[in-house]
């Protein structure tokens, strides 16, 4: 059972060497392993930033706050250690690296969250089942990591990523943009069989209520203004999806 | 390759009276049409005269010795013929004092021809190397004939202070692949010049790899005898302590319909490690179709190095199907390593993905697997020294 804990985060985007800009200001947030929480909201409301902001992406600085996985404060310790310590994030954008081959990136990776190396045919067989069970032509392992992918199959190997590393706290930045209804299947079926196990909690960033026709949260928050602003079951969902988020936007406009 | 006069208004950058324009390039056989440079000139200003060791003012006493085997599948013909061979010198002009002091100085050449619809079943290795130190001169003439298609390793390794012209000839249909490796010694001296005519619908590809020596200076020059043709330039330098590395390339897209790519990339590491890249393109006068794009990376490791990233683009048309240039130097791209690490990988095993990735990207486009080896495992010797 893991608890994951955002308490009062606060965090700037740096644009230049002097210019920043507050984006969170002031987000609380509990998930506990087993549950699927979606983050839904407007475009330019900061929940993009929140996912980088936990990761740590250099762009973002937290200003005040912290996050806490099992009662640790992931704030402290490197990327690297984040992600060891069992926080995974699937970005919407997704990094190109030239020249690393994504099989070797991928058994680095997982050597380096499992602590010790794979057996080499082991994993290049739980590495073919991965791929295939998301779809993914096997020559992609030969490839250098996201290079010259399509936008659906950066997505695939997000989630292939979140299968193979087995994380505690997921945190899926906008997996379903861009995707066609079969690709958002895929995708939605691999991160269907991480929830499965009942030993990761899952913060699920979207703009659209299509992914959670397929992947069911037993929250949904609207996040506006840097802010989680109501809180409520699936059916929250439903309603967004029948009003919009106009009524969010707004009252942001008249603070 | 010499390009015609037309009378277009030179412009500078703002160097003076030092003229920009490669149309206003004229080309001889005669060394004395050559000034003695003073390195003041654009085409000098980054080279250390001091280290040519004396190719630039004439030197030539030719007191090195450099031995060249070739290695060919039975299909490719190889001679070794006199300086007075009729084949020799009909594909080019020389463009500066060292090309035509070379052209003056080797006493034999080296002629490699793929017979007309002829694929060369193995890569055809060019060995030049250096045996004793000294100044040395040499020439290779490499003709693909119609439809024919073969890849040719140049190899230039052990001592010299060397100047030589390679010609690559492609005739109509044909298709060359080119890997140049400037693997010398530390104490080596190169200036290279190899001008490419590439024929109707033919297609040139070469990798240029400088790895060793003390001042390596090399400019591919690629010019078109026909429409449809296509060529592509990769280069990739890894530039230690105190060593000067540049390439300097020069496509002149002078028939329409013609395809350029340049890709050139590399890495510094030490101190007073010196690259220079000059990208020249030239669009000419009446063309039109032409596609071209050149792009230069750099990869600043550590301080003390210095990069000279130069792209020109010359248009002399309105009909340009695409043109256009990049250029970036900088230390290792943060968010790479932001991606590696969160996915767990410590900080400085993700320095040494991304840094090996970088190599990698070109090295595995090159279709020889034992150089491909070869290149890495000497990329790999340099890094260890920088880590």
């Amino acid at each position: 059972m893991t608890k994951f804990e955002i308490r009062g985060l606060r965090a700037d985007v740096l644009i230049g060497a002097e210019e920043r800009q507050e984006i969170l200001k002031g987000v609380d947030l509990t998930i506990n392993s087993g549950e699927t929480h979606a983050i839904m909201g407007p475009n330019g409301s900061g929940k993009s930033t929140l996912a980088y902001a936990i990761a740590g992406h250099p762009k973002y600085e937290i200003t005040d706050g912290e996050v806490l996985l099992d009662g640790e404060n992931v704030l402290e310790m490197s990327v690297d250690e984040r992600a060891r310590a069992g926080l995974f994030l699937a970005m919407q954008y997704p990094v190109e690296v030239p020249g690393v081959s994504m099989s070797n990136f991928l058994r680095s990776a997982v050597t380096a969250v499992r602590g010790e190396a794979p057996k080499l045919r082991a994993f290049s067989k739980e590495l073919q089942q991965a791929m295939g069970g998301l779809s993914i032509d096997p020559a992609f392992a030969a490839r250098g990591v996201n290079e010259g992918f399509s936008g659906g199959e950066k997505k695939r190997h997000e989630i292939l990523q979140l299968e193979l590393l087995k994380p505690k706290v997921a945190i899926l930045d906008e997996t379903d943009s861009g995707l066609d209804v079969d690709a958002l299947k895929v995708v939605s079926e691999g991160i269907n069989r991480a929830r499965a196990t009942g030993e990761v909690g899952v913060m699920l960033i979207t703009h659209y209520t299509r992914i959670l026709q397929y992947v069911r949260p037993d929250r949904v928050h609207v996040f506006a203004h840097g802010q989680v602003a109501e809180s409520g079951g699936p059916e929250l969902a439903d309603v967004l999806e029948s009003e919009g988020y106009e009524r969010f936007v707004k009252a942001g406009a008249s603070q | 390759m010499a390009s015609p006069n037309l009378g277009i208004t030179e412009h500078s950058h703002g160097a003076g009276e030092i003229p920009i324009s490669k149309l206003d390039t004229h080309g001889s056989f005669d060394v004395n049409d050559f000034p003695v440079p003073n390195g003041r000139e654009e085409e000098w200003r980054f080279t250390p005269l001091r280290r040519l060791r004396g190719l630039h003012d004439g030197r030539d006493i030719a007191d090195g010795v450099v031995k060249v085997d070739v290695q060919a599948p039975a299909e490719v013909s190889v001679e070794t013929v006199a300086r007075d061979d009729a084949r020799l010198g009909t594909s080019f002009l020389p463009t500066d004092r060292v090309s035509a002091l070379a052209y003056q100085a080797f006493t034999e050449a080296t002629v490699v021809t793929v017979p007309a619809d002829t694929t060369a079943a193995e890569p055809v290795f060019v060995r030049i190397t250096g045996v004793r130190q000294g100044d040395a001169y040499g020439h290779v003439l490499v003709h693909v004939r119609r439809h024919a298609a073969a890849t040719v390793v140049l190899e230039y390794s052990g001592t010299a202070v060397y100047a030589d012209n390679v010609e690559f000839v492609v005739d109509d249909g044909a298709r060359l692949d080119v890997v140049s490796l400037q693997d010398w010694e530390r104490d080596a001296v190169q200036v290279s010049h190899q001008y490419t005519r590439v024929g109707r619908d033919a297609r040139f590809r070469s990798f240029v790899v400088t790895l060793g020596g003390d001042l390596v200076r090399l400019s591919p020059k690629v010019g078109y005898t026909g429409p449809g043709g296509d060529a592509e330039l990769h280069g990739l330098y890894f530039t230690g302590a105190g060593q000067h590395h540049e390439h300097r390339s020069l496509i002149d897209h002078n028939v329409s319909n013609t395809r350029s790519r340049v890709e050139y990339k590399g890495a510094l590491s030490g101190e007073d490690a010196h690259a220079v890249w000059i990208g020249d393109v030239i669009i000419g006068e009446g063309t039109q179709g032409t596609d071209s794009y050149e792009h230069n990376r750099n990869l600043v490791l550590t301080d003390g190095t210095r990069v000279d990233s130069v792209p020109n683009l010359e248009i002399f048309t309105g009909e340009v199907e695409g043109a256009g240039h990049a250029s970036a130097s900088g230390r290792l791209d943060d968010i790479h390593l932001f991606y590696l690490q969160s996915r767990g990988i410590p900080a400085d095993e993700a320095r040494r993905l991304v840094i090996r990735g970088f190599f990698a990207d070109l090295i595995n486009r090159i279709e020889v697997p034992e150089l491909r080896e070869r290149i890495m495992a000497e990329v790999e010797e340099k890094l260890a020294l920088h880590e």
